[in-house]
Parts: structure tokens; C-alpha cells; sequence
């Protein structure tokens, strides 16, 4: 729902509306060097160190039980290990070798990625399309269109689960991964049309009337030039829809459910809900399907907030 | 396994494929035709699978969600207005609205004021502290809300009293003398419904800081100096000069948090699944479709949802049609 310039790249990608007049023209990287840059005194320092404190310590807390030995974690604190960490015999991996075969985690780690690449890679090219005909094209309806784009963007997706259900029922789609994949592709269709479409219009329009004057058709002016160049918004939406599938249980526990197909999200989800299922077992779970979003965020950072940023309204 | 990566590989490969080889071969089609008719059909091409999409996956089920709303559980029969005359009046669901509207109330006001904090303060910070410490308080927003919950969940995890404890809230409130408290049972006041409150507000204020750090770095310097001329103090050239211009961002990080808000179920769902009166409306619709099976009463508790986003829909159309205004 906005523009915000995170990184140093020179076009960022325009985020759903915003009023221009608080960002336009002013746009200073994220961690850009204001007039107030090391001005901190010791009560603002002391303030910031207890929210980060707060922030990661719960994270540290979920890890460090993760490779404990099972009697210790369910019998004392986590933070009884910081006494003597340097102890190798109460640090352990089994918990992860058990989660993922006992409970399936394995699988459900194949499970999600097979669920989430179609849905991430296959909206990209039908959104590129479009974006590029509600640019640069001049047809009946354009306007009307995209304003009904525009007001989807913040629509639930709920509203199209019970009825979909009905419709995978009578093509016994339900508990299959086109299932989820369509599904996906649906809901993520305006929001992809809307970042592309916005960063394409931040494209000088010279540029493409100059590509129709050398004879070149849109079809080869989408190809050759608009797709090249508009590369990060494609990516800043690819981590979105990454990341947004990848995380999602809603959507998952209602087409896939638990079981053969179930993503990890599912799969951790009935691991809290059973009875007696030790916390060196839950906290292995829930680290192991952190793994991959935590990679995705450390290693892409720039373009990831990006992608939240302009993404976070989505329904 | 192997056959399960395939066929994501395979399907990647057909789709991408096949939607290319489509817009090429439609592409194609269109230029056989004589040059007007090229220009009138070539942009509907582009849009149509896009298009088909949206209207499959997302208009036509919204529209049927609503007849659906006004049949019976397994969408067999009309029965007008009965689910919704059915869930007004149960006290349950009332409940549950009113649960939901304490979500709507505290959850954006914190995360704006927690996020807005961060960023001024951090914006003090030298430029490596203030990227650590954006870090840190953004990291939450790449895990998955089941993945927070289970973090939380351990964070209040409550043993009986005499026994150690090994969830940390817990843990702090015995090292102080205090007896342990079951803070998921905790119903009076919606105490507990506050404690699933927090872990949504952990997971939003790094998108929060981000939006506001952007704007608040982007409030010219001169204004405020102009303020400082005049004396002005530090707090009230925050609040009489910065606050206003940051004000639009404000109200989208606002809203924004909202529409999640409005939907909130998974988190419920991993840790209470809306027991000890913490229900919500995004799990009780949830709970409707599948434990009851009544699909009758899911619709309807989505339309009364979709009724209550259409405020945030007018908004947003009118922001995009200032914005476009502007370009």
C-alpha cells in the first residue's frame, strides 16, 4: 500500500496507493545516514536493546530447545544451558532426525516445496502480460478493469474458499496440488498485476514508443525490453508469493489437509495439537520450517521487504 | 518423494511453458488480423488469462459465497436469512465479533506506535546499530504465523507450581515470588485473547518501523529546523511537525494491519483453536465449514466480513485514483 524506496536500487517498485505527497521525491535508503545518525544517548540505546532483546529472545528460546536433549528441555529452562554451554553432551540433533521421519516433516519439506514453486513462478508471466497491457495499451474497459484490481487487493480469501471447495469436489481436485496451485495463482493475480503494472508505469514512455517507431511489435517489445528491465519487481513479487505460500496454512488445511500432501505448515500445526508430544519435538518442528523463509530473508533482504512492503495488503 | 519433485518440476515447466507458448500462438493469431482489429483484440489477449484467473478464483466464488449465505449447511436449500439471524443472535458469536473488534482496536494502534518508536529512535542510532537493530525487529515477518505461534506458545508454556518452569514468562514471574500463571486460560478481562494479541504485534511491527522509517526520514530537515527556531522542544517538533507529515503513512501501515487483522486464524487456531473465549472471526468461520460442516453459516460469517472490508475497498480506490491523478 505504498511507496518506499528500501533500497539502493534507482526505480523502486511503487507499492499500492499512497499519497504522494508524504514520499515522492524524498526518497532516503533504509538505513540512509539522517541528521540524527549517532545521536543516541543511553536511555534511547537501553530502550532499543530491550525491544531487540524481547524480539529475539523468544527465536533464541525456540532454537536452543530444538537440540537439546529431550528429558533436559522438558525439565528445566533453556537458559539453564547458558550456565555451561561449552557442555557438548546436552547439545543434540536428534530431534530434527526424528521430527523429520517420525512426524514426516521430511515429506512435508518436499510437500512444500512442490506447493509453492508452480504457485510462485507460474503467476509471474500471465501478471507480466497483463501489467504490460494496462501500461502500455490502450483498450475498452482499461481503466474500470483495474479498478476492480485495485479494490481486490484487499479482499479475504476466505471468500472464495467454500465455493471452490464445491468446484474441486466435482473434479476431485481436493487434496491435490493443482489444487492449492490454482488456488494460489488466483489470489496472488491482483496483487502481482498491481506491483508489475506500477513499476512498469515508472518506465519512460519514450522508450517503448521508440521500440514501435524501429518497427518492433509488443509482443517483442514486452519480451526483449519491458521483461528485462523490469526484473526487480518481478523478483520483489517472486519473494512475496514465495513466502506467502510457503507460510500459508489456511489455504493448505482447507484443500490439501493433513496427510500424504500436507505442507509443513500443516504438518507442524498437528504436531502442537497432539497430546504429549515432547518440546524437543515441537521446537525442532517449528525451527525446520523456518529454515528456508530465514534464508530467503537474510540473503534477499532488499528485495524481500520490498515484496512485503508492497505486498502486505494483499487478502 | 522423487515422483512429488517432479511433478512440481514438470508442472513449473508446463506452465511456464504452456502459458508462453499460448500468448504466442494467441499473439500470433492476432496479428493475422487486419490492422484495426489488431490493436482492438491484441490487449484483451494479454489480459485474458489474467483476467479468467481473477474471475474464476475470486469473483465468481465471492459471488457465490453470498447466495451460498442464504442456503442451508450443504448449499441445498434457501433458507433467506436464517444463518445470519442464527449467528446474531447466538451469544457465542457474538462473542466471537466482540473478540474480533478487541483484535481491529488494539493490534494496529500497537503496531503503528510500537513500529512508529522503533524508527525514530533507531533513526539515532549510528548507521550499522540502526540496520541491526531493523533486522532484528523485521525478522519476524519472514515466519510463517504457525511457526510464531510456536515460538509463543513455548515462550507461555505454564507447569504446575512447585515444578520448574520452562516457558520464559512463566519462569520470570516464579523467579519474582509469584505463583505460575496459565496465561491462555486467562479469560477475565480477555487477558488471554491480549497474550495472542502480542504475537501478531511481534510479527508486524518490523513492516510497521519499515514504513515509518522511510517517512520519517523523509520529513525535511528545514521544517523542523524552522520549529526549533521558533522554540519548539523536541518532544512538540515531533508531534506538531513530524507527526502530520507522516501522517498518510500512518494511516496505511493502519489499515493495512487491519485487513490482516480482520482475518486472523492461524495463530488462533495453533494456540487455543478459540477455547477460554480467545474465538475469533477467521477461525469461527473455519470451524463452521469443517468441524460443523456448515457451510451455510462459513459463508455467511464471510459475507459479514466482506461487508465490513468494503469501507477499506472505497479507501483504497480513492487512494489509487489521487495517486494516479498525480502521475
Amino acid at each position: 500500500m505504498t511507496t518506499v524506496s528500501q533500497g539502493p536500487q534507482p526505480t523502486p517498485v511503487p507499492g499500492p496507493v499512497t499519497d504522494r505527497k508524504t514520499m515522492g521525491g524524498r526518497r532516503r535508503h533504509l538505513a540512509g545516514v539522517g541528521e540524527n545518525a549517532g545521536k543516541a544517548n543511553w536511555i534511547v540505546k537501553a530502550v532499543l536493546l530491550t525491544i531487540c532483546f524481547l524480539w529475539i529472545v523468544p527465536v533464541i528460546g525456540l532454537f536452543i530447545t530444538s537440540v537439546r536433549e529431550p528429558d533436559a528441555a522438558n525439565a528445566t529452562g533453556w537458559w539453564t544451558v547458558l550456565k555451561s554451554p561449552l557442555d557438548v553432551t546436552q547439545w543434540t540433533l536428534a530431534n530434527y532426525t526424528e521430527v523429520a521421519t517420525e512426524s514426516n516433516m521430511f515429506r512435508a519439506f518436499i510437500n512444500s516445496f512442490a506447493i509453492t514453486l508452480p504457485a510462485t513462478l507460474i503467476p509471474i508471466l500471465i501478471a507480466a502480460f497483463a501489467a504490460y497491457a494496462f501500461t502500455f495499451m490502450q483498450f475498452k474497459g482499461r481503466d474500470v478493469l483495474f479498478i476492480v484490481i485495485v479494490s481486490l487487493l484487499v479482499v479475504p480469501n476466505q471468500v472464495a474458499l467454500v465455493p471452490l471447495l464445491q468446484l474441486y469436489g466435482q473434479f476431485g481436485l481436493n487434496g491435490t496440488f493443482p489444487a492449492v496451485w490454482l488456488a494460489h495463482i488466483g489470489f496472488g493475480m491482483p496483487l502481482a498485476i498491481f506491483i508489475l503494472r506500477s513499476y512498469m508505469a515508472t518506465l519512460p514512455k519514450e522508450l517503448i514508443e521508440s521500440a514501435k517507431v524501429d518497427g518492433a511489435t509488443h509482443f517483442t517489445t514486452f519480451w526483449r525490453l519491458v521483461i528485462p528491465v523490469s526484473v526487480p519487481a518481478l523478483a520483489s513479487f517472486a519473494i512475496f508469493q514465495f513466502l506467502w505460500v510457503w507460510n500459508d496454512l489456511l489455504v493448505a488445511l482447507i484443500f490439501l489437509g493433513p496427510g500424504e500432501n500436507e505442507p509443513m505448515t500443516v504438518n507442524l500445526a498437528g504436531l502442537i495439537g497432539q497430546q504429549g508430544q515432547g518440546w524437543q519435538l515441537i521446537t525442532a518442528g517449528g525451527f525446520f520450517t523456518m529454515v528456508i523463509p530465514l534464508i530467503v530473508f537474510l540473503s534477499l533482504q532488499r528485495f524481500f521487504i520490498r515484496g512485503m512492503v508492497a505486498g502486505s495488503v494483499k487478502g | 518423494m522423487t515422483a512429488k519433485v517432479m511433478t512440481a518440476l514438470i508442472s513449473i515447466v508446463a506452465g511456464v511453458g504452456g502459458a508462453l507458448v499460448l500468448y504466442y500462438l494467441l499473439n500470433k493469431l492476432a496479428e493475422r488480423l487486419p490492422g484495426r482489429w489488431e490493436d482492438r483484440i491484441k490487449p484483451y489477449v494479454y489480459i485474458l488469462p489474467a483476467v479468467a484467473a481473477i474471475g474464476l478464483f475470486l469473483i465468481y466464488p465471492a459471488y457465490q459465497t453470498i447466495v451460498y449465505s442464504f442456503a442451508n449447511r450443504t448449499s441445498t436449500e434457501w433458507v433467506g436469512l436464517d444463518n445470519y439471524q442464527q449467528l446474531l443472535t447466538s451469544e457465542a458469536f457474538l462473542q466471537t465479533l466482540f473478540n474480533t473488534l478487541l483484535w481491529i482496536v488494539i493490534v494496529p494502534t500497537a503496531t503503528v506506535i510500537l513500529g512508529l518508536a522503533v524508527a525514530v529512535l533507531a533513526d539515532r542510532l549510528r548507521p550499522r546499530g540502526e540496520k541491526l537493530t531493523k533486522t532484528i525487529i523485521f525478522l519476524p515477518m519472514a515466519i510463517s504465523m504457525v511457526g510464531a505461534a510456536t515460538i509463543w506458545r513455548f515462550v507461555y508454556e505454564a507447569r504446575p507450581a512447585g515444578q520448574p518452569q520452562i516457558g520464559l514468562q512463566n519462569a520470570i514471574v516464579t523467579a519474582l515470588g509469584f505463583d505460575p500463571v496459565v496465561w491462555l486460560q486467562q479469560e477475565r478481562f480477555h487477558l488471554n485473547s491480549f497474550w495472542l494479541m502480542v504475537i501478531l504485534i511481534w510479527a508486524q511491527v518490523g513492516f510497521s518501523m519499515v514504513l515509518l522509517s522511510a517517512a520519517v526520514k523523509g520529513v525535511p530537515t528545514e521544517t523542523l529546523e524552522a520549529a526549533r527556531i521558533d522554540g519548539a522542544n523536541e518532544r512538540q517538533a515531533f508531534f506538531r511537525v513530524v507527526v502530520p507529515q507522516i501522517w498518510p503513512t500512518v494511516t496505511v501501515v493502519f489499515i493495512t494491519v487491519l485487513i490482516g487483522v480482520m482475518k486472523v486464524f492461524d495463530v488462533v487456531y495453533v494456540m487455543t483453536n478459540g477455547n477460554f473465549n480467545t474465538n475469533v472471526i477467521g477461525l469461527e468461520f473455519y470451524n463452521q465449514l469443517f468441524t460443523n460442516g456448515n457451510a451455510g453459516f462459513a459463508a455467511a460469517i464471510v459475507v459479514m466480513l466482506m461487508v465490513a472490508i468494503i469501507p477499506v475497498m472505497i479507501y483504497q480506490v480513492r487512494q489509487f485514483r489521487a495517486q494516479e491523478a498525480g502521475r
